[in-house]
């Protein structure tokens, strides 16, 4: 099953919920509407042809400089039957990163999801359990989120002279 | 008996007078039980300390104490993050003492290249620390250095330094509860 087939199969039943798509690495991207993520995962999962029934990753990324879609979750999906992959995208604003949790769809995406709420902040709506899973629960910010400067602002015993920064 | 070194005693025929601090120095400095709490490359340096070739059990310390209430020395060797950090200070809390901490190479003391948003700046963040040893990671040679540092300490401590204000005021400053009351 080709990329051209997946597409054409997804855009027959959800033509208006997607809003780009490219290729790379010769995997497809679909950017979804981010308010119809868990109707599409639904389909995409119990379709008797795409069959995709593992999620493999979510991810989210931060571009800062994309207004109103500053906050990008992506799920990466594995379809054993046919032996292809599918990346999703959905944008969010990162004044209310929110968009609903598929934990109900696949089970593993509640760490995911959790992962993805503690470095990007995003909002799972329905996740049964959303708190921090790798950073210590008393962390006030997002971490990997790129306003946020690398190294730690509280650092006062080291200087930059023994570490060859000027 | 052997040579005693820096113990200053005074010898006469049929007897021997030191102090008791000293002595009790002595004992405690060959034999301290070290807890290792190893958490990456400076861990693997450690094992190699323990090993025949760098052989610590020369020193009095093959005595491994898996347990931090039966542990005189706390050998922190590698990256805190400071998700860990609370534990470790536990494991602190429940020596008993007197107690002395060896913090092993470049991450434990500072951080070391681990600029970032997890890891700990350095265990003295948490706990106080008696002798700091560098590198990245550290050579045996350098963990035995830092050791006999410790020796040196221990032997040199006074019995009464664990209850002078000097050190209550230090763990008040880490925010860890004083245990040893005065009963002079």
């Amino acid at each position: 099953m080709t990329n051209e087939d997946i597409y054409k199969r997804i855009s027959d039943h959800f033509s208006s919920y997607i809003i780009a798509s490219d290729e790379t690495f010769g995997i497809l991207n679909i950017e979804i509407n981010p308010n119809k993520n868990t109707e599409i995962l639904q389909w995409l999962k119990e379709d008797s042809i795409l069959q995709f029934s593992f999620l493999t990753n979510i991810a989210g990324i931060h571009y800062p400089d994309s207004t109103e879609r500053e906050i990008a979750v992506v799920y990466q999906l594995h379809s054993w039957r046919n032996n292809s992959r599918l990346r999703l995208k959905a944008y969010l604003s990162i004044d209310n990163p929110t968009i609903d949790s598929i934990v109900h769809l696949y089970n593993g995406a509640n760490w995911m999801e959790r992962e993805t709420f503690d470095f990007f902040g995003v909002n799972f709506k329905n996740h049964p359990d959303l708190r921090r899973i790798l950073n210590e629960d008393s962390m006030d910010y997002f971490p990997m989120r790129k306003e946020h400067p690398l190294e730690d602002a509280t650092r006062e015993d080291k200087d930059d002279r023994f570490f060859g920064r000027f | 008996m052997g040579k005693i070194e820096d113990l200053v005693t005074i010898n006469g025929e049929g007897y021997q007078l030191t102090t008791l601090d000293k002595a009790i120095g002595l004992a405690r400095a060959n034999s301290v039980w070290p807890l290792p709490f190893a958490t990456s490359c400076c861990g693997i340096e450690f094992m190699a300390t323990m090993g025949s070739m760098y052989d610590m059990s020369r020193f009095g310390m093959e005595r491994m104490s898996f347990t931090p209430r039966q542990a005189d020395l706390l050998i922190v060797a590698g990256t805190i993050s400071k998700k860990l950090g609370p534990v470790l200070k536990q494991v602190y809390e429940q020596m008993a003492e007197p107690k002395w901490v060896l913090s092993v190479g470049a991450c434990a003391s500072s951080g070391g290249i681990f600029d970032t948003y997890s890891v700990l700046q350095g265990i003295d963040r948490i706990i106080p620390v008696d002798v700091y040893v560098p590198g990245c990671p550290p050579r045996p040679e350098q963990i035995i250095d830092g050791v006999m540092n410790i020796h040196k300490l221990v032997k040199k401590e006074s019995l009464r330094r664990r209850y002078s204000e000097e050190y209550k005021h230090l763990l008040k400053e880490y925010k860890i509860e004083v245990t040893n009351e005065n009963n002079d």
